[in-house]
């Protein structure tokens, strides 16, 4: 019952992201749109596992969260830079 | 009985939190403001749902993997706000103000009374 009522906001709070992340007006609105719909990912996935007694969901959970920030930084850097590799500047330090 | 309760207080707080946050996201005027509002569901209703789900957990190996999620979370969502922060200023997105209040500031208009 009480996670059933968690995994309920948590839907709504998606939904919500969502909404943001289909009309927002930048890029950055998307991104921080994104990145918040995967924090709430995280979070519905460990609900999940209580929900249906299954602990093995928290792992699961765990590797998506490291995914997401990965995932963040990467679009990030993708965005500014136009591209994942090689430094654009003339030192190599001044890319991040 | 006790932990049940205090798993239902949290976890209910954790909620309104969270969809206070989502109600924020979609209704802010800004980019930044959004980041404000954004956060809340990042650091309260994150934490508050883990730490309801913590004490549900008891004793186990559940409830050290759900603290290395919250540790995580507290690590890397401010660093993903600030670097998103960091690369929407550098493109040229100027923050909605209402009033420049530096002292030497030129104040063009008294439309926004400082808020």
């Amino acid at each position: 019952m009480m996670f059933a009522a968690a995994a309920l906001a948590i839907l709504a709070t998606m939904v919500l992201a969502m909404i943001r992340a289909i009309k927002g007006p930048t890029v950055y609105d998307r991104i921080l749109a994104v990145n918040m719909f995967g924090t709430k990912t995280i979070l519905l996935i460990s609900v999940l596992g209580f929900l249906t007694n299954r602990p093995e969901f928290m792992d699961i959970a765990l590797v998506y969260s490291l995914i997401n920030f990965i995932g963040t930084i990467a679009i990030m850097k993708f965005f500014k830079f136009s591209h994942l590799g090689e430094p654009h500047t003339e030192d190599n330090l001044g890319d991040l | 009985m006790i932990a049940d309760i205090f798993s239902w207080i949290f976890i209910l707080g954790g909620c309104v939190f969270l969809v206070i946050g989502g109600v924020g996201v979609l209704r802010m005027p800004d980019l930044f403001t959004r980041m404000h509002a954004a956060s809340i569901t990042d650091t309260l209703g994150a934490g508050l749902l883990i730490l309801g789900m913590m004490i549900q957990g008891g004793f186990t190996l559940v409830t050290v993997k759900l603290f290395l999620i919250m540790l995580f979370a507290f690590f890397a969502g401010p660093t993903a706000t600030h670097a998103l922060a960091q690369a929407a200023l550098s493109m040229g997105i100027k923050p909605l103000l209402s009033q420049d209040r530096r002292p030497d500031a030129v104040q063009s208009d008294d439309k926004g009374d400082g808020l």
